[in-house]
């Protein structure tokens, strides 16, 4: 296999090919660190050790101590500094070793990072990034989908990819973007999955949803690692004669209103899967968004396949009774369609 | 008080602590009439420390106040219409009418960064700002102040325990004005000196008597000066005390009468004034002077704020995101060459080395284990079933999660993935 890029201290730079969902994002942060010296990277044991996952490996040795830096355990400087870093014309990339430890920094993010463009008119350049989600045996501390705290902060975006183009993509337009943006990388894709990443320079719109796979009987919305679930689910639905179409929202925050209604006129049903617990969660507001929107378009429910309204519990077999799986996505699916 | 600083300094300290004295008078009257939308906070008695430590800095250093550094925002230039319109949420405010009292600032000409409500949040925020700085060669400095209540929270540990390691030039000054709204400050902290909290963080700190003006400057000077020569953060304690209640609402009868009066007599205008008079620096005359330019300045001061127009109610919707460009142009002002921070020269050897030790490895590589939640190789796990996910095209299809179609006995974890801790 050929040494992904960043490593060394002369790096040979090879970007592109066919890569892990973890190495397309060391790919952007590498990029991004490449073409502008004001992005720099903090985190907890993001420089010597490369990050408890290896994400930001051989960032270090190319660029050195003032740009990669090891920080005290301490998630609301990190984001805190991050902040000041901003207001002086840099872009810094703060990565929180497990997404779960982002709330410790929850009053920084919500109060400070997101409120200051509006309030005082100080954009806040900046990225916070981290391994999220579960199905991986972390338990209930390394395990969560927080996102829906930060999608009800207006000032933030907030970002939740599932290919490695998307994930490349999306987070050098983060790293672009004026404003702080929350990256969620769900964990259980970082080696699982695989796929090409162009050698140019590219970005993907932040904002922007995207088709997976087109349908006619009923639309099937979902992102991060339950994507996967999802097309898997509406291959099995194909050989049933349902023809499912699947969205993969990539932001969740700003939602792409228009990808979701454009397809639920056309399929007239929606089942929206998330990782995310159930009460709360952006099946929430996508039904809101439809009722107000698309009243007359649906034939059916909105259905719901969700984790359980509980913490995520450590044993495989809780976990797994937790989590929303191909077979419930197939069986929901199954029963909206017959209406 | 000693006598050191040049004529022009001297009368500058009294100019500004005049001139805070008297913009919070003049609110503190629109305050009666109704004109001021929200609560009305005062630094009656603390005017040296605002002034003092601000006046340390230079036009490029950066500052962030608190509540009751309006003498510092003065210091700093801003207006004191600004600070009016800020209390009045006229629509020609800083923020426009969106937030009120100090909470406004300027990234762009005067270095000012606006707070927000939650104490300590600045002391992370300035850390950063202060590192930047260095990072983009201007030598600058960055200040901001502290009660002694809200040096308890742990933003105040986090934030400074970071400075610290990172040795960032900022300046941190902890006003200990023995009261946060109705908590002794000996119910916030079991010590003698709040000075004391820089040992745990290995900085230095300084104690000074926060009525006296030239001490104040004296020693924040001399640690302005030392945070900018790569010293690291230094924290000054500023003893005074706060005249008036939490706010306006406050009437503070829980401050026993006699302390009040102690203080009273240790006014810091008043033994600033005894001091330059004493010392022929300050004459009749000269004080008449100043108080009129006060006195002018202010009234043409109110007056524009009073007659600024509240905001039109729409306004409310706009500005939550940067647009891009158009919007704000981002840049960094370097003052160091780039070549310093980029490849080749900016490339390390990345290991830890341990004095008397040597040096540890550099990260494992690629194949390297990493943290519990993955422990399958990506070409065992991938290797066949993931396609392209070019250009939005349908994504790559993943390993199937172990759950959805195996059948998982209770008690029987999937074999494929073991946690690894
Ligand atoms: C984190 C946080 N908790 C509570 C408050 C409410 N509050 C505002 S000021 C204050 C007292 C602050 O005391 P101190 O830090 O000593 O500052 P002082 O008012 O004496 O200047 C409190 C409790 C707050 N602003 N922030
Ligand atoms: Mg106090």
């Amino acid at each position: 296999m050929p040494k992904p890029n960043g490593a060394g201290p002369n790096g040979s730079v090879s970007n592109g090919g066919q890569v892990t969902f973890l190495e397309a994002i060391k790919q952007a942060m590498f990029e991004e660190m490449e073409r502008d010296p004001a992005v720099i990277l903090m985190g907890e044991d993001v420089g010597v050790y490369g990050g408890a996952f290896k994400t930001s490996e051989g960032l270090l040795e190319r660029f050195g101590w003032e740009r990669v830096i090891d920080t005290p355990i301490s998630e609301s400087a990190i984001i805190g500094a991050a902040c000041g870093m901003s207001y002086c014309g840099l872009r810094p990339i703060c990565e929180m070793q497990f997404i779960d430890f982002i709330v410790c920094a929850f009053n920084q993010i919500t109060n400070f990072v997101a409120k200051g463009h509006y309030l005082w008119n100080a954009p806040a350049p900046m990225v916070i990034r981290g391994p999220s989600g579960g199905g991986v045996h972390g338990g209930p501390f390394h395990s969560a989908n927080p996102e829906m705290y930060f999608v009800h902060t207006p000032g933030l975006k907030v970002i939740y990819p599932s290919t490695p183009y998307d994930a490349k993509g999306l987070l050098k337009a983060a790293v672009r973007d004026n404003n702080p943006v929350l990256f969620f990388e769900h964990k259980f894709l970082y080696r699982r999955i695989k796929g090409e990443v162009p050698t140019e320079d590219y970005t993907v719109p932040i904002g922007k949803a995207v088709v997976r796979r087109e349908g006619k009987h009923l639309t099937i919305i979902s992102y991060a690692a339950m994507m996967h679930t999802s097309l898997e689910a509406a291959e099995a639905l194909a050989e049933e004669g349902i023809e499912a179409e699947v969205i993969d929202l990539r932001t969740l925050l700003p939602l792409d209103e228009e990808t979701i209604l454009n397809s639920v006129k056309k399929t007239n049903k929606c089942l929206v899967v998330h990782e995310d617990t159930r009460t709360g969660g952006i099946a929430g507001e996508i039904a809101a968004i439809l009722f107000e929107k698309a009243f007359d378009d649906l034939d059916g429910p909105l259905v719901r396949v969700t984790s359980l309204d509980t913490p995520v519990p450590y044993a495989p077999t809780l976990e797994e009774h937790f989590l929303p799986n191909a077979k419930k996505v197939f069986s929901a699916a199954k029963e909206l369609a017959r209406y | 008080m000693k006598k050191e600083l040049t004529r022009r300094q001297y009368m500058d300290l009294y100019y500004y602590m005049r001139l805070n004295r008297a913009v919070e008078d003049m609110m503190v009257k629109l305050f009666r009439q109704n004109k001021i939308v929200g609560g009305l906070y005062s630094s009656l008695g603390q005017e040296a420390i605002s002034v003092g430590t601000a006046y340390a800095l230079e036009k490029k250093d950066w500052l962030a106040p608190m509540i009751r550094n309006i003498g510092a925002l003065l210091v700093k230039g801003v207006r004191p219409r600004d600070i009016f319109m800020q209390h009045m949420a006229k629509y020609d405010s800083p923020t426009k009418g969106k937030d009120g009292t100090s909470h406004f600032g300027d990234l762009d000409d005067l270095h000012i960064v606006s707070p927000i409500s939650m104490l300590g949040d600045l002391i992370p925020v300035m850390t950063g700002v202060a590192m930047a700085g260095r990072y983009l060669g201007q030598k600058t400095v960055a200040m901001t102040w502290i009660g002694d209540g809200g040096s308890s929270t742990g933003v105040f540990h986090e934030g400074l325990n970071f400075a610290a390691t990172q040795k960032a030039p900022f300046v941190l000054i902890l006003e200990n004005n023995l009261w946060a709204y109705s908590t002794p400050v000996r119910k916030q902290v079991p010590l003698e000196n709040l000075a004391d909290r820089a040992k745990a963080y290995g900085i230095d700190s300084y104690i000074v008597d926060g009525n006296d003006i030239v001490a104040v400057y004296s020693t924040a000077k001399e640690a302005v000066e030392r945070a900018r020569a790569g010293e690291g953060p230094i924290l000054i304690e500023a003893k005074s005390f706060r005249r008036m209640g939490h706010a306006q609402h406050d009437p503070a009868e829980y401050v026993p009468k006699e302390m009040r009066a102690y203080w009273e007599a240790r006014d810091p205008v008043a033994l600033y004034e005894r001091f330059l008079l004493g010392e022929k620096l300050l004459d009749a005359k000269n004080k008449e002077e100043i108080e009129d330019k006060i006195d002018t300045l202010l009234a043409a001061e109110r007056e524009f704020a009073e007659h600024s127009p509240m905001p039109p109610p729409e306004f409310a919707e706009t500005g939550v995101y940067c647009t891009g460009d158009d919007c704000h142009k981002i840049r960094a002002k370097w003052e160091r060459p780039i070549a310093e921070v980029t490849p080749p020269r900016a490339s390390v050897k990345g290991v830890w080395t341990v004095p008397g030790f040597g040096s540890g490895k550099g990260s494992g590589g690629a194949n390297a284990p990493i943290h519990f939640g993955d422990t399958q190789p990506a070409e065992h796990a991938a290797g066949d079933d993931a396609k392209s996910a070019n250009g939005g095209k349908p994504a790559a299809k993943m390993a199937t999660k172990a759950t959805s179609k195996k059948n998982v006995k209770p008690g029987t974890p999937s074999a494929s993935k073991k946690a690894r801790r």
